[in-house]
């Protein structure tokens, strides 16, 4: 049994020393020189900070050496928070202050801004700590006080009260992932893994502990190309990427743009995403390219990491998005209804994990962790443990989750209890429509639906008149260029009520 | 071109375009502002910009930018 997400790359490091296992567009590192970057960096943080399960921020520029300064931090026995480079000063002090980390590690091209939100924090330039000449045996004597329960790092998210929230993952969260992945899908040592997400984003730990996991590699592509969909094929098949785990948005850029009648990935066979909703006509665009590939919809919150999965069969109805599949792992999905009970097959509730999923909380907040880490309510009789996703679904006749919207997006209008997403289902099966959102300004109880594709607003209104019962339909149809992304690529659904 | 920087402020109201050079390589274009690059030139000057043609190189500065609509109309 492992205790620490260490254990991978040190048995890869064993078995594969002299194969690259990270890169970035300029420079990689083999397995064996990753080893030897994070014993390095951990023995200068464990010399120089002398505590264990400290918080550490990491404040570097997007690259390979981001994953050794991660790594360097597990091998010291503290926890990890990733700071993007291009972060806004602002929020990285907002983070800080939640954080409060013992050390920032950081180049010199962001010295000075690191300095510049410390607050007494030790700030430590990532080459001066690659120098150290690593202490193994005092290493291993940290180790082996680390459980799977201690945390490995820390992800903030935003929240709603404009303090970002950090959420807390202990090792067994991506442990118990990474065995499930194994058995699910068919990934090995000559697998490529092409990361998309920005290292603070909770999808990139896929790439990273799966790489090491596989003994396989992880290529970084730099985040420029998603903007450029031929040139990202291109990159794809010069990096011989077979595998990744992107937002929707990022596929929907290559299939909106027609991409694969210019160029087209040759390696690419297991195709993962997760994060949002991959509208169906996106989704059949890559499946009518590339068929023999194995499509996986994965679903989770950062509080949990993927917790559900649905693999793509192909025997799926058309015109609505895959289901969110069962809970994967040592995990459980529970859907409970409004009055505390497990809704029957069929009937929408709110989606709620428990088991080996579920982050140790929020970081310093034991109130915002007590809202949503609540007491199992269909269980009064012992301590168990569950979180609220704040998502609707309902399972259907075959077992599987479908995913309705999120809690928020349920309102009240006329009377009638109304899904968003259940708007943006019947909007999305219609011609001439790529994308689309729904928003509710509860103000002035108007309902808006924002649109990319061909269709015009008149033709659009008569189609979803003939699918939509009256109080469903949108007040408002307003045709976009394109919807707004926030920086993970998420639509950015705040910015659509400021329209 | 006036037209086309209006649209480009609009995308990214805190960046400056006149007299850059180098939009994509320095970052300003952001990866996922290209979309809606692409959509509103679509829109604005009825010209569908074909995958081909969606490459740094055509990105990288307002003339340019506006050398590659025209070439299209």
């Amino acid at each position: 049994m492992e205790n620490s997400l260490l254990v991978f790359l040190e048995r890869s490091a064993e078995k594969f020393p002299e194969k690259t296992a990270y890169a970035d567009v300029n420079h990689g590192y083999t397995y064996r020189e990753m080893r030897a970057a994070g014993r390095s960096i951990g023995t200068a943080l464990s010399n120089g900070l002398g505590a264990v399960k400290a918080p550490v921020a990491v404040y570097l520029e997007k690259s390979a050496d981001c994953v050794a300064a991660y790594y360097g931090v597990l091998y010291s026995g503290c926890f990890y928070c990733p700071i993007d480079g291009e972060m806004p000063l602002e929020r990285i002090r907002l983070i800080l202050q939640v954080l409060q980390p013992r050390a920032i590690v950081t180049s010199p091209g962001l010295l000075e801004n690191a300095k510049s939100v410390a607050d007494g924090a030790e700030v430590l330039l990532f080459e001066d700590l690659l120098g150290t000449e690593p202490d193994v045996a005092a290493l291993e004597e940290i180790q082996r006080h680390v459980t799977e329960n201690d945390p490995a790092y820390v992800l903030f998210t935003s929240g709603s009260t404009g303090i970002p929230k950090g959420v807390l993952l202990p090792h067994r969260v991506l442990i118990q992932y990474l065995h499930w992945l194994e058995e699910r899908f068919d990934l090995g040592p000559e697998d490529v893994f092409g990361n998309q997400a920005p290292l603070y984003f909770d999808i990139s730990t896929h790439d990273i502990y799966g790489a090491a996991y596989f003994g396989a590699r992880m290529e970084i592509i730099p985040p420029h190309l998603f903007s450029f969909p031929v040139k990202l094929v291109e990159y794809l098949n010069e990096r011989h990427v077979t595998t990744f785990l992107w937002v929707p948005s990022a596929m929907s850029i290559v299939s909106r743009l027609r991409t694969f009648r210019a160029a087209k990935p040759e390696f690419l066979r297991v195709i993962l995403f997760a994060g949002e909703v991959l509208p169906r006509k996106q989704l059949d665009y890559w499946v009518e390219h590339l068929p023999e590939a194995v499509y996986g919809n994965l679903y989770g919150p950062t509080e949990t990491f993927v917790c559900t999965a649905y693999v793509r069969d192909g025997s799926e109805p058309a015109d609505e998005p895959l289901p969110i599949g069962t809970a994967v792992g040592n995990s459980e999905a529970l859907v409970i209804t409004e009055d505390g009970r497990e809704a029957a097959p069929g009937e929408t509730g709110e989606l709620c994990l428990r088991g080996s999923c579920l982050a140790l909380g929020y970081y310093n907040d034991p109130k915002r962790t007590g809202d949503a880490f609540v007491q199992n309510p269909l269980h009064d009789r012992y301590p168990d443990r569950i979180y609220r996703t704040g998502d609707l679904v309902y399972t259907d006749e075959n077992g599987q989750l479908i995913y309705v919207s999120r809690r928020d997006f349920q309102i009240k209008r006329m009377g009638y209890r109304i899904e968003l997403g259940e708007i943006e289902t019947a909007a999305n099966a219609l011609d001439g429509v790529e994308e689309c959102a729904c928003v509710f300004q509860p103000k002035r109880e108007r309902l808006i639906l924002y649109f990319e594709g061909s269709a015009e607003e008149n033709d659009l209104r008569a189609q979803l008149e003939r699918r939509l019962p009256n109080y469903m339909l949108p007040d408002r149809l307003v045709k976009l260029p394109a919807l707004p992304r926030n920086a993970n690529g998420k639509t950015d659904r705040q910015e659509l009520l400021k329209l | 071109m006036d037209q086309l920087l209006e649209i480009l402020q609009d995308i990214r109201p805190d960046a400056e375009f006149a007299g850059q050079e180098h939009l994509v390589t320095d970052g300003i274009l952001k990866s996922f502002d290209m979309m809606m690059l692409i959509g509103e030139i679509a829109d604005e000057f009825d010209v569908e910009i074909p995958v081909e043609k969606v490459v740094p190189e055509n990105f990288e500065s307002v003339e340019r930018i506006w050398a590659l609509i025209e070439s299209l109309r």
